[in-house]
């Protein structure tokens, strides 16, 4: 074995692209959260981001593009969990692996003329003194648009939960519905937007995926990064920030395991590979301790008879 | 305006009536489906729905239907016992591996021994490897309170990767020539899981699957556990009045559910499949909860839409071979079933009224 293959720097910039996905298909559900809505289905629409968006990608030559039909898609998809949950009142949690089950069928059916094509490359940023510093050049500068995008969806929804009159509205409706309701605001409306903003993240995060993380399309790709994402939620006490930093060290975990498989660690490939998904069972074990933290009306179902 | 108005009590009729909605809704839109993928959509429906039970080929697919049937009835009855009561084991699908792994590790342990009590053991190992993983996500909820959907979830993809480990490492055929999977278990005699009436496809997973369909019914209609499963599912205060302890009824549900799912790998494995190999799981634990919601969680609910999932398996591998339908068609035609039925089921508890209505 030879560890000293590995490159740190190189190693924690792989570590932002690995977490990226994560990082934005889990933002998104902690919103869907906090208005009290838990959307099980985040693999079903992250896989169908990575198809919508690489299809797209490839059709159009752009990655832009890619990415805009990729939120777009998670979107659309994330709507029938609304139409379902909202408008039909149906359990949750089934609806969501509905969802989930539904996503993976759809996209290996989209997907069968993708196998094997490469997408445009997602541009880098460049900027001429700082990327090429040494250590944190790499690191803080020389990343594609996605990458930063992420963080910045994170700042922005930190900031509207925190700073603004449609956050607070949000939290009240994921707090007490019942309450929401009596002072007047609109809570299946609110729900349905958030759900539609958590389908538009999960998509964004699986074309990250297939446009930018393998780069390629095979089919049921995401293996289980939208679970991954579920629990990171769980695992940020359904704070922004939290999320950011829980999605770094997954990605950490992931990319470390990696760079094992590829030095040629004592241990078979299968129970590394098994590590990320371990981590995040023990992580949940330790952080579920406190459940004081989860909106109070998560998951239950609201009608305004009751 | 239409309006939801939540009725009194559910109404019995719907509660029948959903299942055949949303299957008739998907047949359907899986029509419509077929027919934007350029295939006769009535022509696919009938090659899905017809041609297994009664088409030319019929008495080479009425069997498999039971051989599929078994392990989708077998997961499912266990995991409507913990949905009734809110318990939610999603990872079904590794505790079929599990028990896959662990009953074909069993008789692999004796190969090339004789003995009739090989069998028996078998199942014991199988039904236990499945209980054993599903005691993780049942202890943890039960001593961290932690989510047992997410990390019975994660256990899929841990058994996944245990499964590859064990058909390339442990488990490998030695005289496999290198190729990876194990010893063909159909060609060990003891530890084969036989039809018991050649040429039906009855196994002894079949016959297990039968049993448990009566078991759970007993179960939950006659039994002090079924009805405290219900109790906590419909009225979880009322539950706690009764004297219902949680932490048991996480702990049965889940146990109950895993050694099934185990037992389901485990006959599968043995029987229809063979020899464990990287890619012997085809997603069993997952469709089973389509199954599950589809029989209403009933025992014999579960047993009907256990049959016509299969039917679906069955139905669309001939669609695939003869009409050139992709096998991911039939992935979302499952997918679709759910959904309706999910919607439709909203009929249950709920009528739909015109106009505006009093004001609440």
């Amino acid at each position: 074995m030879d560890l000293s293959a590995i490159n740190p720097v190189l190693l924690i910039a792989s570590l932002m692209v690995a977490a990226t996905p994560i990082l934005l298909a889990g933002i998104g559900e902690l919103v869907v959260e906090r208005a009290g809505v838990l959307n099980l289905g985040v693999e079903g629409m992250m896989i169908t981001g990575a198809i919508c968006g690489f299809a797209i990608a490839v059709n159009t030559g752009s990655p832009f593009a890619g990415f805009v039909a990729a939120a777009v898609g998670g979107a659309a998809l994330s709507l029938l969990f609304a139409l379902l949950t909202q408008v039909a009142l149906a359990n949750q949690v089934a609806s969501g692996l509905a969802l989930t089950l539904f996503g993976l069928g759809l996209s290996s059916l989209l997907g069968q003329g993708y196998v094997g094509i490469k997408p445009p490359a997602t541009g880098r940023l460049e900027i001429p003194v700082l990327s090429d510093l040494p250590f944190v050049g790499r690191i803080l500068f020389g990343h594609d648009l996605m990458v930063y995008f992420g963080i910045a969806v994170v700042a922005v929804v930190w900031a509207f939960l925190k700073f603004t009159r449609a956050g607070l509205i949000l939290r009240a409706v994921g707090e007490s519905h019942d309450a929401a309701h009596a002072l007047g605001y609109k809570v299946k409306r609110v729900r349905v937007m958030a759900i539609m903003f958590g389908g538009a993240c999960a998509g964004l995060g699986g074309a990250y995926i297939s446009l930018v993380r393998v780069p390629q399309w095979t089919e049921g790709m995401t293996a289980g990064a939208g679970w991954i994402a579920l629990a990171l939620v769980v695992f940020a006490s359904w704070k922004p920030w939290r999320v950011l930093l829980g999605a770094y060290l997954f990605g950490g975990v992931t990319v470390l395991q990696l760079n094992l498989q590829a030095a040629g660690l004592a241990i078979p490939v299968e129970y590394l590979s098994m590590s990320p998904y371990l981590i995040t069972i023990l992580v949940l074990v330790i952080m579920s301790a406190d459940k004081s933290r989860a909106p109070a009306s998560l998951g239950r179902i609201f009608h305004a008879s009751q | 305006m239409l309006r939801l108005e939540k009725r009194r009590q559910p109404s019995r009729v719907w509660a029948w009536a959903t299942p055949l909605v949303a299957v008739l809704a998907t047949v359907i839109f899986g029509g419509l489906l077929f027919a934007a993928l350029g295939k006769d959509p009535v022509t696919a429906i009938r090659t899905i729905f017809y041609d297994p039970l009664l088409g030319e080929h019929a008495f080479y697919y009425r069997p498999q239907l039971l051989v599929k049937a078994a392990p989708l009835v077998l997961i499912a009855i266990g995991l409507s016992l913990g949905f009734r009561a809110g318990i939610w084991n999603i990872g079904a699908e590794g505790q079929y591996i599990i028990g896959a792994l662990t009953g074909a590790g069993c008789a692999l342990a004796f190969y090339p021994l004789e003995a009739v009590w090989l069998f028996p053991l078998m199942i014991l190992c199988g039904a236990l490897g499945g209980f054993i993983w599903a005691m993780i996500p049942a202890l943890l909820k039960v001593k961290f309170g932690t989510n047992e959907i997410l990390v019975s979830l994660m256990l899929v993809y841990v058994a996944e990767q245990l499964l590859a480990s064990m058909s390339l490492g442990l488990l490998k055929n030695p005289q496999g020539f290198g190729f990876p999977g194990s010893r063909n278990l159909q060609q060990y005699e003891s530890a084969h899981n036989a039809e018991i009436i050649a040429g039906t496809g009855m196994h002894w997973g079949v016959a297990t699957a039968f049993i448990m369909v009566i078991l759970a019914y007993v179960l939950l209609n006659r039994h002090m556990l079924g009805f405290h499963i219900r109790l906590t599912g419909e009225a979880p205060r009322a539950a706690k009045f009764a004297g219902v302890v949680p932490a048991r009824l996480i702990i049965f549900c889940l146990g109950a559910s895993g050694a099934l799912a185990g037992l389901a790998g485990m006959f599968e494995v043995s029987g229809p499949a063979g020899q464990v190999s990287i890619d012997f799981n085809v997603g069993y634990g997952f469709t089973a909860i389509i199954v599950a919601f589809l029989g209403r969680l009933h025992p014999v609910g579960i047993l009907l839409a256990g049959l016509l999932m299969a039917l679906t398996y069955i139905g669309g591998e001939i669609a695939q071979s003869g009409l050139g339908l992709p096998a991911a068609a039939i992935q979302v035609f499952q997918g679709m079933l759910l959904f309706f039925l999910l919607a439709v089921d909203v009929m249950t508890n709920y009528r739909i009224r015109i106009g505006g209505g009093p004001k609440a």
